[in-house]
């Protein structure tokens, strides 16, 4: 794998090896030393243009357990002018001599953008409302531990898809794993065109709660009322959330997934968040091997050494 | 006193075909002669060519005043004549605004070394701010006749309908209408967006543009239009439905006009898959259906002109993301290659729209657009349409290289440009 830019370039065979090398650095992490040296001599940058101290902090460890050098480049908001050229930003990154390029940032498509300028593997950490491939990872690794795989399952991503590139990302990695995907929400937070999206749609979370395998919430926003996609947080949770009287709807071995942080109260009640079919913690978990199995699989050894751009 | 032949080629323009050597003389800025075995000072080869009116873009950034690090006046219409425009409308979203005298006298000193004629436009409102009007009485008697807030349509309807109102009141010297051009995008549902709303912007995750936000703004300045009375430009139609309306409108009688860009004609929503800020333009780059039925109006005459809405960025301000990168594509040397690729129309049919229509709404028709005939002036493009060539940023003449087409391999390229009986291109390349 050259880069990481984008669950769509992945296909089922492609996930399950991710998934399986994931599963083999889990055991790795079980370890008295947690650590193997995959990764020495290498060097991994983290290049957040955009605050995320949760995913940062797990690649930063992703890669430490692999023994590679990490090194932060954090381009504070308040640094960050419009102006700016990102290539040149990207070209002084690659210019320290770099392998991998781990990118967050708030426009859609950055992590893109700069694949084409540098020579280093990128990988995408969340860009805009486009792509957050490694959260997709780690919740179907997720999903796959509990419920022994995806195939068949059906899963409901609940809330502001439009919005979301966990929303994105997820619809495309269930779906290619074999699960059945439902999006859920008012039609103010669903993307205008739904083409090659491999999705159903349904504006009421009561109607599908009882036959799902996965409920999974997506954080919701309090500025969206601003733009008119819900009338009230009351009437959002009233609609859309999981209540705890929905819960009660959920199959008991069913899932509640969220990508956090969490809006106890709002899309999840806090009692639900705390329900034993609330696997939020598990994702959090998982999330090291998966970013450790994709920087293995982009810049560990014999992987695309010598290629080109 | 220097005499030009053009010699070898055919001429064609509204009054036909035909063989015939042309000679131009740069101190009369007139066509002198024309027949066959011509003699001059010197000699242009126009043999397999066809030597047609100059063009006449209704729609160029130029950058000047302001950010001359993208255009400047000269660069540009440098870029214009090796596209074979002999004359440009340059917009008014300048910095400072193009909406005091000063400023349009400061553009008409830029132009003079041009190697177009520069015909500045100017603001409808003080800084295309929409709240106040530009002192269009004072800026048409230093001889504007388009008013646009290009970049940003006009918003607020009483507004529109008091600029339509004040300008089709005000008389020109010349006797040439004064025209509101009317950049048409609402701005309250395209805010946000950077590419068409649909399939693609849902893909990417990008914010988009709904082909309504457009068809809004042209629905309601058909209204106005009719309403005052007042001729209306629809700038760069992008969506199906505005040209259907627009058609309809010119069917019941109502001045309207509208002009369509190459890109719009020949690229989709699709070209955006990569993040290629370069695609990124206002009105954005529609479906696969708005081209089609863009082409529909222009073979049928809903659409009057070809403009090419060049708008020059440096290479910096398009390495950012693709929310952040300006919008806005080349156009001036890549039109009429565009144009030939991609409307299934013979030279011919193309000069109404490239040549007379747009001289006619820029007020420009006694000098640009003109047949070729003697004692006319000698404004010329000479068309080489058996040319071969690949389109590279890096090889124009424009400041900017962010063009949409690079690498396509087109056929058809002007060969010389003779403006006011000067060669400014000859062999593709400009002479100064």
């Amino acid at each position: 794998m050259r880069h990481l830019l984008s669950i769509d370039h992945l296909d089922a065979d492609d996930l399950t090896d991710l998934l399986d090398l994931a599963d083999h650095f889990a055991r790795v992490l079980e370890r008295d030393v947690p650590k193997v040296p995959a990764l020495r001599g290498k060097t991994v940058v983290l290049a957040f243009f955009e605050d995320s101290t949760r995913t940062r902090t797990s690649f930063d460890l992703a890669a430490r357990r692999l023994s590679a050098d990490v090194v932060n480049f954090s381009v504070s908001q308040s640094s960050l002018t419009k102006g700016e050229s990102l290539r040149d930003t990207v070209e002084t990154i690659s210019a320290m001599g770099v392998d991998a390029i781990v990118v967050r940032h708030r426009s859609s498509g950055v992590p893109s953008q700069i694949s084409r300028w540098t020579n280093a593997a990128v990988i995408n950490a969340g860009d805009g409302w486009h792509q957050h491939p490694t959260q997709a990872l780690l919740d179907a690794y997720t999903i796959r531990q509990r419920l022994g795989s995806l195939e068949g399952k059906r899963i409901a991503l609940c809330g502001d898809i439009n919005h979301s590139r966990v929303a994105r990302s997820n619809a495309h990695a269930f779906s290619a794993l074999g699960a059945e995907v439902v999006l859920v929400g008012p039609q103010t937070m669903l993307p205008a065109s739904l083409v090659g999206w491999p999705v159903t749609v349904s504006h009421s979370l009561d109607d599908v709660i009882g036959e799902l395998d996965v409920a999974y919430l997506l954080r919701i926003q309090n500025e969206r009322i601003n733009d008119a996609l819900f009338p009230t947080v009351r009437e959002y949770r009233r609609l859309f959330g999981l209540t705890s009287e929905r819960a009660a709807h959920l199959k008991p071995d069913a899932l509640i997934m969220h990508p956090g942080p969490m809006n106890r109260g709002v899309e999840i009640d806090p009692d639900v968040a705390d329900d034993p079919r609330a696997v939020v913690l598990d994702q959090v978990s998982a999330g090291i091997p998966i970013r450790m199995a994709v920087l293995f699989s982009t810049i560990g050894p014999g992987q695309f050494e010598g290629e080109d751009s | 006193m220097t005499t030009t032949v053009i010699k070898g080629g055919r001429l064609l323009d509204q009054t036909g075909e035909r063989e015939g050597d042309v000679v131009v003389d740069d101190a009369t800025g007139t066509i002198i002669e024309i027949g066959s075995d011509l003699h001059a000072d010197r000699v242009i080869d126009a043999s397999g060519c066809v030597t047609t009116p100059g063009f006449v873009d209704l729609h160029v950034h130029m950058r000047q005043p302001g950010n001359e690090a993208a255009e400047t006046i000269l660069t540009a219409s440098r870029a214009a004549a090796r596209g074979g425009f002999t004359a440009v409308v340059a917009m008014p979203n300048t910095t400072p605004c193009m909406d005091d005298p000063a400023v349009i006298r400061q553009v008409l000193t830029f132009a003079e070394e041009a190697l177009c004629e520069v015909k500045p436009s100017a603001a409808i409102s003080l800084g295309r701010n929409g709240t106040q009007l530009a002192p269009m009485g004072e800026l048409a008697e230093l001889g504007v006749r388009m008013f646009t807030d290009d970049g940003t349509g006009v918003q607020d309807d009483l507004f529109m309908r008091r600029a339509l109102e004040y300008a089709g009141s005000l008389s020109s010297d010349d006797g040439v209408p004064i025209v509101l051009s009317q950049h048409c995008e609402v701005a309250a549902l395209s805010l946000g967006g950077v590419m068409h709303e649909g399939e693609w912007s849902s893909r990417l995750g990008l914010g988009g543009q709904p082909a309504e936000a457009e068809e809004l703004m042209v629905m309601r300045d058909i209204a106005l239009s009719r309403l005052t009375g007042v001729r209306v430009h629809f700038q760069h139609l992008s969506t199906a439905r505005s040209v259907e309306m627009v058609r309809s409108a010119k069917a019941a009688g109502l001045a309207v006009t509208a002009e369509a860009t190459p890109h719009h004609f020949s690229l989709t929503d699709a070209c955006c898959a990569d993040y290629d800020s370069n695609f990124k333009v206002h009105p954005p780059l529609r479906t696969g259906a708005d081209v089609a039925a863009i082409k529909d109006g222009l073979r049928d005459g809903t659409i009057d002109a070809i403009a090419t809405d060049h708008a020059p960025h440096t290479p910096d301000s398009k390495e950012r993301s693709f929310d952040d990168a300006p919008p806005g594509m080349l156009g001036l040397e890549t039109a009429l290659a565009i144009a030939l690729d991609e409307l299934d129309l013979p030279l011919e049919a193309l000069l109404p729209m490239l040549c007379w229509q747009p001289a006619a709404i820029a007020g420009l028709a006694d000098r640009h657009g003109l047949p070729i005939e003697v004692g006319n002036r000698a404004n010329l493009a000479v068309i080489d349409l058996a040319q071969r060539w690949t389109v590279s940023g890096a090889d124009m003449a424009s400041k900017a290289r962010n063009t949409p087409f690079e690498g396509r391999e087109l056929t058809g390229r002007v060969r010389h440009t003779i403006y006011n009986g000067e060669v400014v291109v000859e062999h593709g390349e400009v002479t100064r």
